[in-house]
């Protein structure tokens, strides 16, 4: 069972019921669970979306988009069925806060996914999972099968003349599903690949109807946000990142854990007062922010708020809110090629940029780890990185270049104390394949 | 023959694919789950269990096979009974995760994607299981086994042994 942490700086909302056994619907109803869904219900799309946009509430898997704003998107009024579905195929590395809410609110997810429905008029949510957390899987569909029973879940949710239908479904070990139209790809029962956008999902998204697509964490947040009302949950956050985030302190950490802090707090202070500071009292070398798409921080860049738009000032961006720290005796060439290893071992191939591309990365990369780099390999790392920047249809080939890219510019120097047949100073892992 | 007499799988499951091809707005997209389901029961994606999930959905064992070499966690050889996967990726490598797979190798004596003579173990170095704030993670099938030590990879691999013992002497 994965443990709980606790700081007093916490703002426990998404958390709230963490540890209270809320996966039990009369504990999630004690906890006034399912209120925001009746209100909803009363109150009607409008409101909701409005109360969704006054929450400033963004987009929780990596892209920050206004959650508002993308459900006002989806039309009124559509010949084909619409559809929620929610993302819960957490896969970047350094990310493991959905894990936790399937584990202690299941029905938050249920929830938030039956209000996404009234508030753009589906009747059915899918909740997507990836295949390695079956337990987690198996604690959600007994939570469906529970709203289902007390009439949450059916023809008529609450009583209401309303239909709205939930499925669990489960994934096989894919990354590249998590990017939002390969998703939709894989519940309809085919390969992850991409779909070219547009048409974007809300206007043609699962089985050719309008969809909406959110994070497990978002989606989670939705009734917290509609019981506090929008613009007290806007309040906890800062300018124009609502509310809270799920921040997993990961790598070398005093204290690793999903601490759920106010949008904005500094990242300093996440590492060395919450996260207790890097582990054995080392130094700091590098931070990554946001998972391990998101490019590294240096020690000195770590005094930065840490919502979208500051992350993004400061060069990097808060994705997913995987912060793994990592101290001095670390090598950051061998973190460099262990992070493009995860991106070649994941591309879908579609796109040549990013099929190749990752493939000459993990290649140069593990050679130059050997011992049996150039200096002109330095260059050709960034120069293939480069590349690769926005030459593909889905951000795939982004996630693995930024943060090479990031590597290569802020650890030159230990690129080159790993030339002309040095070993890795950290000797780490030296036994590698060469390929 | 009946449709029913001439399935592979186990009378529940089957009963549970009938089930599931009539939840989805569309047959295909029961398959994935298929997939995983049929490979729990029967270990791996046999031609035969291929062949019969095509016919199923409607879709032919081609278009089947085309899906399955794309998700990580499908095979199509058979794993041990207990399959070992250690994550190595960034949150489990900073705290230990290779010398974890590596323990793991000397105690079975088999690599990556290696199979015990016995059958009771297999070993697999995997990508980010969602667990970094409990590293170094690993799951045993899916069971996950956290924040582990030296010690505990033994202490692991003692318990699944002893639970086949006490299985195989009822």
């Amino acid at each position: 069972m994965p443990r709980l942490v606790s700081h007093p700086d916490e703002v426990k909302i998404v958390t709230s019921r963490f540890g209270k056994g809320a996966a039990k619907i009369d504990t999630y109803l004690e906890l006034g669970g399912y209120a925001s869904a009746r209100k909803a219900l009363s109150e009607g799309a409008d409101w909701i979306i409005n109360e969704m946009k006054a929450s400033g509430l963004r987009g929780r898997g990596g892209a920050g988009f206004p959650t508002g704003m993308k459900w006002s998107f989806v039309p009124k009024q559509s010949a084909k069925p619409k559809y929620v579905l929610v993302n819960g195929d957490e896969s970047e590395p350094g990310t493991c806060k959905d894990h936790l809410i399937f584990l202690h609110d299941p029905h938050a997810v249920i929830e938030g996914t039956i209000i996404a429905g009234m508030a753009i008029g589906a009747k059915t949510g899918f909740i997507y999972l990836r295949g390695e957390y079956r337990y987690l899987i198996q604690i959600v569909e007994r939570a469906v099968a529970e709203a289902y029973e007390r009439g949450f879940l059916g023809k008529n949710i609450f009583g209401s003349e309303t239909e709205f239908q939930v499925i669990v479904q489960t994934g096989a070990g894919a990354y590249e599903v998590g990017e939002e139209s390969a998703l939709m790809e894989s519940l309809e029962g085919k390969r992850g690949v991409p779909r070219i956008k547009p048409p974007f999902p809300a206007v043609v998204g699962l089985y050719g109807g309008p969809t909406v697509i959110n994070n497990a964490e978002t989606i989670a947040t939705v009734p917290h946000v509609l019981a506090m009302g929008g613009a007290a949950y806007a309040a906890v956050g800062s300018e124009r990142n609502g509310g809270t985030r799920l921040f997993g302190l990961s790598g070398h950490i005093e204290r690793p854990g999903v601490y759920e802090l106010p949008m904005g707090y500094s990242l300093r202070r996440m590492i060395y007062e919450v996260g207790g500071g890097v582990r054995g009292g080392r130094k700091l070398k590098a931070v990554v922010p946001g998972g391990s798409s998101t490019p590294v921080l240096l020690p000195e860049e770590i005094d930065i708020g840490m919502d979208f738009d500051q992350v993004g000032k400061a060069g990097s961006m808060l994705g997913s809110g995987g912060v793994v720290v990592i101290d001095d005796q670390t090598c950051m060439v061998e973190f460099a090629l262990r992070t493009i290893q995860f991106y070649q071992h994941e591309s879908c191939g579609w796109c040549i940029p990013c099929r190749e591309g990752t493939d000459w990365l993990k290649k140069s990369l593990t050679r130059f780890h050997a011992g049996f780099g150039t200096e002109k390999d330095i260059d050709n790392i960034q120069y293939l990185a480069e590349n690769m920047m926005g030459r593909t249809f889905c951000p795939l080939g982004d996630a693995a270049a930024m943060p090479t890219l990031g590597f290569v510019k802020k650890f030159r120097r230990e690129f080159e104390e790993h030339l002309h047949g040095k070993p890795c100073p950290f000797a780490h892992h030296p036994e590698v394949e060469l390929v | 023959m009946s449709a029913e007499a001439m399935t592979l799988f186990s009378p529940e499951l089957a009963a549970r694919f009938d089930a599931l091809v009539e939840r989805y707005p569309a047959r295909r997209s029961a398959l994935i789950p298929m997939l995983l389901y049929a490979q729990d029961e029967v270990g791996y994606l046999s031609d035969a269990v291929i062949d019969e999930i095509a016919r199923r959905i409607g879709i032919t064992p081609l278009d089947v096979r085309n899906v399955a070499t794309y998700y990580s966690m499908l095979r199509f050889k058979p794993a041990g009974k207990y399959n070992v996967q250690v994550c190595t990726n960034i949150s489990c490598m900073l705290r230990g995760g290779y010398k974890i797979f590596e323990r793991f190798q000397e105690r079975l004596g088999i690599g990556h994607k290696g199979v015990t003579a016995d059958g009771l173990f297999s070993l697999e170095e995997v990508e980010c299981i969602g667990a970094c704030c409990w590293a170094p993670a690993i799951q045993v099938n899916y069971d996950f086994h956290d924040e582990l030590t030296d010690e505990q990879v033994d202490a692991i691999l003692a318990d699944y042994r002893s639970h086949e013992q006490k299985a195989g002497s009822r």
